[in-house]
């Protein structure tokens, strides 16, 4: 007997849409049976998981704050995925838009004036892009993996804001914490809905979005990036510059994460801490191939994920759903929708083996 | 059944062979038998199933129905090793050789058993020896030729003291003077007995070695001859279905203004084993075409490279476009000035196959026949554009929403010379411009080419083809190791001194030629 995997010759419109749906139940009767062998009544940690957070207004306005970020950093890492352009390190570009930005905020603290959070958002945007044009220079001038030089600049990134908040941005009233000072009312993101922690982060990464699938479903750079993707040596022959792709690409990621970045501290945090992302920048790969690398799916993939963390906080305090059962939730989730998304695409056949030539005298 | 068959069976017989690609029926039925130490043709279109029929004999694919006898008993055969175990070679057309390694250890690789190196390099020397096939065990692989090349994979096969030898278009990549040499060696196995399964569309190279030919066309056997009783009229209206399409031209007598002015093109290699270009120089003239021969590996990659935008020169006056130097000018920039060039590859070069057809046009055609503005897409015009491609060249498709995967490769490489010769561009160049497409299709880009070089452009065909730049070309050159001879008028010279240059006789005491 042997398995062989064959494409399968088309694909229905119909399986294409179901498969997510499809890995939500297989991931939700899995979970059943896991929670169950943890001696857990099922139905009450899937609810604490999956409805619960949706159904107050606090609850959907936290997963909008969850999802922003991914949706914002997995837009821009999308376009270069689709090219090719390998960006792993917007996590690092995130710390340095948040740094940045909180200089700015930090420089005018006892400050006050409408220009503050502007500037902040600039000087976020530009840190983060100034931050991933380090590989797209190693790229494009000694031909240096992107993949390896952004993502170890990550832990680059990390350690420069450790520095900065036990040193020189220290709290000076701060009892030796290792936080800098708390942003002015003039360095903090207004509030969407009084009374949540919502801020317009969310918009403007629903508007990059929107921005991003009008690029590529119409422009001559969109185009560019998915030949520079589907086939490199076209996009020579269209006079596509790979180097001008590189840049573009790691230069958009780079400012949306640090944009991210810059809203993570003018929002939720207010301040410059040792530790300001979840590993937003990290998750986001994942929520830019979950969404198919299409602006639209990413939406959806980032509340999807922001979905499960959030529901995981829940379940972990509701039903002492340990730690681990929730990444192993989560997991399934990821696991059951590649798989489907693979089965879609493929099928699997299990053939006899041929009574073969080995008989032969 | 008649005693003799009894007495002896035929060294392989398959029946009734069928296997289906998703939408295409590649073989449908397809019997044939091959007698012990007989040379027997397939012979077909690009496309009529030739190709599939012998990876089911080798074992690479599996027939959805249909039965293989091998001396008369029925086999089945599962994977290339146990194709080489009941005693099948295969010479594929492209060669599976470890450049930086030499010939022996080359050998070594593809060998089931073990042994020591010493013993295999003699054995190939002699093996070599005995059939003609002048060959140095020691030699690193990067510094033979093509012909050579192919001398090891011969050798590979024989050392499994194979019963039957599938050659796959051996000659493509052969001098008329190579070609020669090989039939010699074939026509010896066969004398001691092998059995040759000879692949080719090259209907007077069929005349010439097989004794036995099967026609194949849409993937069924429509024929079985004897080529050499046969005219190659009849053979071809057979293989095509149809009487065989020619295109026609009146000469330019009159050679225009320079349009190309290619001088002193001096390139070193981009990367291993490639060929430096050395002192490169021709003028190209409105309304002529160029050809340029060679023996692949040459440097015409390299050329194709510094002509199109490819490759940047250093010095951009080295290639001089209408009195303009374009050595720094990328492929799209040269388009913009009229300069177009068509590389040899479709796949992923000259056409992305997982995107439409009129996706595809942007490639090439978004500044001759402005399909963006303001970098944004006009879909509509791309599609129209397609559209016209499509009729213009009666190109097989689904229309202009087509994925350019779903295509034939001729009727892909239909579309993509028609996508650059419908801009009207002042000089073309075109690399192997029929290759794996079939003979309708080649007579419709030879009339294409024709019909653009009468507008007045400039075309430079760059091709292993000699017969195809024999028809097409109003003066020839030949490229040897990175150097062009000058180039000489079609109607002055003969394949047989043509074939020669293509060895490197230009050079002094011609060293590939010795063997």
């Amino acid at each position: 007997m042997r398995l062989e995997i064959e494409p399968r010759r088309s694909v229905s419109p119909v399986l294409f849409y179901a498969t997510p749906l499809l890995a939500v139940v297989l991931t939700v009767a899995s979970g059943y049976v896991l929670f169950l062998a943890l001696g857990l009544d099922p139905s009450r940690t899937l609810y604490h998981f999956l409805v619960a957070p949706l159904l107050t207004g606090f609850g959907l306005a936290e997963l909008c704050l969850k999802a922003g970020p991914l949706v914002l950093i997995a837009t821009g890492l999308a376009l270069g995925f689709r090219a090719n352009v390998w960006n792993i390190g917007a996590e690092g570009q995130l710390i340095a838009g948040a740094i940045c930005s909180g200089g700015v905020a930090l420089a005018f603290w006892n400050e006050s004036g409408w220009w503050i959070l502007p500037l902040m958002t600039l000087a976020g945007a530009l840190g983060g892009m100034a931050y991933a044009a380090i590989p797209a220079f190693l790229k494009t001038r000694f031909d240096v993996n992107e993949i390896l030089s952004s993502l170890m600049l990550t832990y680059i990134a990390t350690l420069i804001l450790s520095i900065l908040v036990f040193g020189p941005w220290r709290d000076p009233d701060g009892l030796n914490f290792p936080e800098s000072r708390l942003f002015s009312e003039s360095a903090q993101l207004p509030l969407l809905i009084e009374g949540t922690r919502l801020h317009p982060g969310i918009l403007v990464a629903l508007g990059a979005a929107l921005l991003a699938w009008i690029l590529s479903a119409r422009t001559m750079t969109g185009f560019r990036l998915d030949v520079s993707g589907q086939a490199p040596e076209a996009a020579r022959f269209a006079g596509f510059s790979r180097n001008h792709t590189i840049w573009m690409t790691l230069l958009a990621g780079g400012g949306l994460a640090g944009l991210a970045g810059c809203f993570e501290i003018a929002g939720p945090i207010g301040q410059l801490l040792p530790q300001i992302s979840p590993g937003y920048g990290f998750t986001a790969i994942i929520v830019a191939f979950l969404g198919r690398l299409h602006p639209l799916g990413i939406i959806a993939a980032g509340f999807l994920v922001a979905l499960s963390y959030n529901g995981g906080e829940i379940a972990q305090v509701q039903d002492q759903l340990p730690a681990a059962a929730v990444g192993v939730f989560q997991g399934m989730l990821l696991f059951y929708l590649l798989a489907c998304d693979f089965l879609s695409r493929f099928h699997i056949r299990l053939r006899r083996a041929p009574a073969s030539a080995e008989k032969r005298s | 059944m008649s005693k003799i068959e009894v007495a002896q069976p035929p060294r392989l017989a398959v029946r009734n062979i069928s296997k289906r690609f998703q939408a295409v029926q590649a073989n449908d039925r397809i019997g044939f038998e091959v007698a012990p130490g007989q040379i027997h043709a397939l012979l077909g279109e690009n496309g009529a199933g030739k190709s599939t029929i012998v990876k089911i004999i080798y074992g690479i694919l599996q027939p959805d129905e249909g039965e293989i006898l091998w001396n008369g008993r029925l086999v089945r055969i599962d994977s290339p090793r146990a194709a080489r175990a009941l005693g099948i070679g295969m010479v594929f057309q492209h060669f599976s050789l470890f450049e930086a390694m030499t010939v022996a250890e080359n050998i070594a690789l593809g060998l089931n058993q073990s042994g020591g190196m010493k013993a295999l390099s003699r054995r190939i020397a002699e093996l070599s020896a005995s059939y003609g096939l002048a060959l140095d065990p020691d030699r690193d692989i990067h510094t033979l030729s093509v012909g050579e090349r192919q001398r090891v994979e011969i050798v590979r096969c024989l050392l499994q003291d194979p019963r039957l030898l599938i050659m796959d278009e051996p000659t493509s990549v052969l001098t008329p003077q190579e070609t020669r040499q090989l039939f010699e060696t074939l026509r010896r196995l066969a004398a001691e007995g092998c059995s040759i399964l000879y692949i080719s569309h090259k209907l007077y190279e069929l005349q010439e070695l097989c004794q036995h030919a099967t026609i194949l066309r849409g993937g069924r056997v429509v024929g079985s001859c004897d080529p050499a009783k046969e005219s190659a009229q009849s053979m071809a209206q057979l293989m095509i279905g149809g009487v065989p399409a020619t295109a026609s031209r009146q000469r330019n007598e009159a050679v225009g203004a320079p349009r190309l002015v290619v001088s002193g093109l001096n390139l070193p290699a981009d990367q291993p084993f490639g060929v430096t270009l050395k002192d490169v120089g021709f003028t190209l003239a409105a309304g002529e075409i160029l050809g340029i021969a060679g023996v692949s590996g040459n440097g015409q990659d390299e050329l194709m490279a510094a002509l199109s935008g490819e490759r940047l020169l250093p010095d951009a006056s080295r290639i001089q476009f209408d009195g303009q130097p374009v050595g720094k000018l990328d492929f799209e920039q040269r388009r913009a000035q009229g300069l177009y060039a068509v590389p040899e590859k479709r796949d992923g070069c000259t056409a992305v196959l997982g995107m439409s057809l009129a996706a595809n046009t942007l490639l090439s055609a978004r500044g001759g026949m402005a399909l963006s503005k303001h970098g944004l897409l006009r879909k509509s015009k791309a599609m129209a554009f397609a559209r016209r491609i499509i009729d213009a060249y009666g190109v097989k498709a689904d229309g202009p929403q087509a994925a350019a995967g779903t295509l034939s490769g001729g009727n892909l490489q239909k579309f993509v010379v028609g996508r650059d010769i419908l801009q009207n561009p002042k000089a073309l160049i075109i690399a192997q411009p029929t290759w794996g497409v079939d003979a309708g299709a080649a007579a419709a880009i030879h009339q294409a080419l024709f019909d653009l070089a009468r507008r007045g452009a400039g075309i430079v065909v760059i091709s292993q083809d000699l017969d195809e730049l024999l028809a097409l070309s109003d003066r020839l050159m030949v490229i040897h190791l990175g150097r062009l001879t000058p180039p000489m008028p079609t109607s002055d010279v003969s394949a047989e001194a043509i074939g020669l240059l293509m060895g490197g006789a230009a050079d002094a005491k011609g060293q590939t030629h010795a063997a």
